[in-house]
């Protein structure tokens, strides 16, 4: 049993050791080869500089992360979070639009709804779009690839009938505050983000929640027999996505000052995938880190950051990042064989079909 | 009971073949003009590269999997033979045939990669589809014009098959590959083997079929019709851009899907997907007839008639395990 525990406290070790790993190694490319990039510096109390600049672009991807990390670890994957996005900026960015009023001559931009009103709507409907996957997926017992296809596909298509196919944009200022506020000196999203990271690590480390989802990710039928709830816990983690991507497409809207139903968080579902990949996360789902995601989001805004600073077309953003998940899936085979071969020599019983699966 | 179990495997086929014929119907119904063979026959001209791209989706989802690279793929291969004829001056069978060397080449790797080194298919495939991508923006980054004349020939091309009724030159391949895909599923070795895996790849090995080789070969084969569906998309547009095919994947799994091809693998039937794709186009058509919807309503309808096909699959699997489960009784019997 302590032996057991030491492997596994070496395999968690292992597992944010690559995705800093990999963070370590862009940084330090980028120190030698980006003049400045390290340099910080303070203007009118805000804290400017590369290193910020990547932390605040990274948010919208962290929260997609965040939720694409727990839809994983249950056994699926949740394709739909780009739509999900598109529909939650397209109603904050409707409701608040913002109406011209004078007042005394002066000109003045009022919220057509209350700003918390806005958000709170579209943060439901983000939800009740996860609970929609959730419903295929965890009750219907739909794969969840082609589960999340539907909404990918449909998504879009409500982003802009709400939106009525037009690029909404947003004048009431105290909206922007979420997406490029300041606060004490730093970018207000990233206080967003730790405090959503510090409720989700909350909810796994301190309730039952962590360990039901990392055994139903890892043997449905098992955690099944042992009594757990899996549809519901699977109904969570997709609500949990569906919200991520709602908080996301907030943010990202409050950026851009605007609601693009047609270009927002087109293919972010596939970097939200990439940096739990990235994150040391199995696809296989079980075992997670979230932390690791979140690192997984910071190592591919810091690659985006880097090709654009290096002048590369920036197009060859999604070549380095295929190579980059090929490589590290490879890896991740080598140390699965290896994990096999260990396994097989410790129990006889399925030691054939186990050499079996490690050859090919 | 033997008759009822095969009549199962066709509903979906039919209930797709069925809604075709209904919204057919309800469009000639209510629209002038809707009741004619050109509308009929535009469906298949508009579609052409991507019934064939359904048909190589619906192969390889038959095999258990999924290719998420068809759409890049059709995009470089555009790139690639609207530059190697346009920028190295290669006559048009060199660009062709460079074309389906380069698409053939990302599926084999795509195929190994899935095979060999246990990738999921869809990272695999996603990884193809980023690289495809990107390389056609390395390639170039604008849109670059098709002028060849063997190319342009072949895109105004019209074959007269009635008066009123043509068809392009892109229906013809679509047709041929539809005729390949149909022999390779259900008359060769490979076909029957890639039905065997989809449905249990465990006992299809045990079985001593060759499980990674039929792999390795269908991905390369959807690689290779990947290509053709380029080059018909190359004969449709006559150039070439990098977002060319944007999300055309999703597409073709949905054709798929709808065509009654089961996500869980080993079952469907390759002609499925072309209905599948039809009724997409019907849809289109019939949103364009209606003239005051806004387009985004043909994604929407086409995620809702997904959305039931799924629920329908399920239906029917969940009815042949609950089947399964009652046949050791009827064998004591």
């Amino acid at each position: 049993m302590e032996t057991r525990n030491k492997m596994n406290r070496r395999l968690i070790d292992h597992q944010l050791f690559w995705p800093l790993f990999a963070l370590t190694v862009l940084l330090v490319f980028d120190f030698f080869y980006i003049k400045g990039f390290f340099h910080l510096e303070i203007i009118e109390g805000h804290l400017y500089g590369s290193l910020i600049d990547i932390v605040n672009r990274a948010t919208p991807l962290m929260f997609l992360a965040i939720g694409m990390t727990l839809v994983i670890a249950s056994g699926g994957i949740d394709i739909s979070v780009g739509s999900v996005l598109a529909i939650s900026g397209a109603i904050s960015a409707l409701m608040i639009g913002g109406d011209l009023v004078f007042v005394d001559g002066v000109q003045h931009y009022v919220a057509r709804y209350p700003i918390l009103v806005a958000i709170f709507v579209a943060l439901v409907v983000s939800v009740i779009c996860g609970i929609w996957n959730g419903l295929l997926i965890a009750k219907l017992g739909v794969n969840a690839m082609v589960g999340t296809l539907i909404l990918l596909v449909a998504g879009r298509g409500i982003a802009q009938l709400i939106v009525d196919g037009n690029v909404i944009t947003v004048y009431y200022e105290p909206f922007f505050y979420i997406g490029s506020g300041f606060f004490l000196g730093l970018p207000f999203s990233i206080y967003l983000v730790a405090a959503f990271l510090g409720l989700i690590m909350w909810l796994i480390k301190k309730t039952a929640f962590g360990l039901f989802l990392e055994s139903i990710g890892s043997n449905r039928v098992s955690s099944r027999f042992t009594g757990l709830d899996v549809q519901k816990i699977m109904w969570a983690c997709y609500a949990i996505s569906g919200l991520c991507a709602g908080i996301a497409g907030i943010i990202v809207a409050s950026e851009v000052k605007s609601a693009d139903a047609n270009n927002a968080g087109v293919f972010i579902e596939l970097d939200a995938i990439l940096s739990v990949v990235l994150g040391g996360n199995s696809m296989a789902g079980g075992r997670f880190s979230v932390i690791g995601s979140v690192i997984g989001a910071l190592v591919v805004q810091t690659l985006t950051t880097t090709i654009y600073a290096i002048g590369v077309p920036p197009e060859i953003t999604m070549v380095v990042k295929a190579l980059v998940v090929i490589v590290i899936y490879l890896i991740q085979s080598q140390m699965g064989k290896k994990t096999v071969k260990r396994t097989v020599k410790t129990s006889a019983g399925e030691t054939a079909l186990k050499t079996q699966e490690a050859k090919a | 009971m033997k008759n009822l179990q095969i009549n199962s495997k066709f509903i979906p086929l039919l209930i797709t073949i069925a809604l075709f014929v209904v919204l057919f119907a309800a469009g000639s119904v209510s629209y002038r003009g809707f009741f004619s063979m050109q509308v009929v026959l535009n469906l298949l001209v508009d579609n052409s590269f991507l019934i064939i791209v359904a048909l190589s989706q619906a192969m390889i989802i038959i095999l258990g999997g999924i290719d998420l690279s068809c759409g890049a793929l059709i995009a470089l291969s555009s790139m690639v033979a609207a530059y190697s004829m346009s920028h190295l001056n290669l006559p048009p069978a060199l660009a062709i045939l460079a074309v389906l060397i380069v698409c053939s080449l990302f599926g084999f790797v795509q195929g190994w990669l899935i095979t060999y080194r246990k990738f999921q298919p869809f990272i695999a495939t996603l990884c193809g589809m980023f690289i495809a991508r990107g390389l056609c923006f390395m390639i170039n980054q604008d849109t670059v014009p098709i002028t060849d004349p063997f190319f342009v020939s072949m895109a105004t091309m019209r074959i007269k098959l009635m008066p009123g009724a043509t068809i392009s030159s892109s229906v013809i391949i679509a047709l041929v590959m539809l005729a390949l895909y149909i022999y390779i599923a259900h008359y060769t070795k490979f076909g029957r083997a890639i039905y065997a895996v989809g449905g249990n790849e465990q006992s299809a090995r045990l079985m001593g079929l060759p499980v990674d080789r039929t792999k390795v070969l269908a991905y390369t084969l959807s690689g290779f019709t990947s290509g053709i569906a380029g080059i018909v998309f190359c004969f449709y547009m006559l150039s070439a851009y990098g977002l060319n095919a944007m999300a055309l994947e999703m597409d073709a799994i949905a054709a798929a899907v709808i065509g009654g091809t089961l996500m869980t693998g080993g079952v469907g039937f390759v002609i499925g997907s072309v209905f599948g794709v039809m009724i997409e186009g019907i849809m289109q058509t019939l949103i364009t007839f209606q003239g005051d919807l806004n387009s985004w309503w043909t994604r929407i309808a086409v995620a809702f008639l997904l959305c039931v096909f799924i629920v329908v699959q399920r239906v029917l699997v969940l009815r042949r395990e609950a089947k399964k489960r009652i046949r050791p009784v009827e064998f004591i019997e």
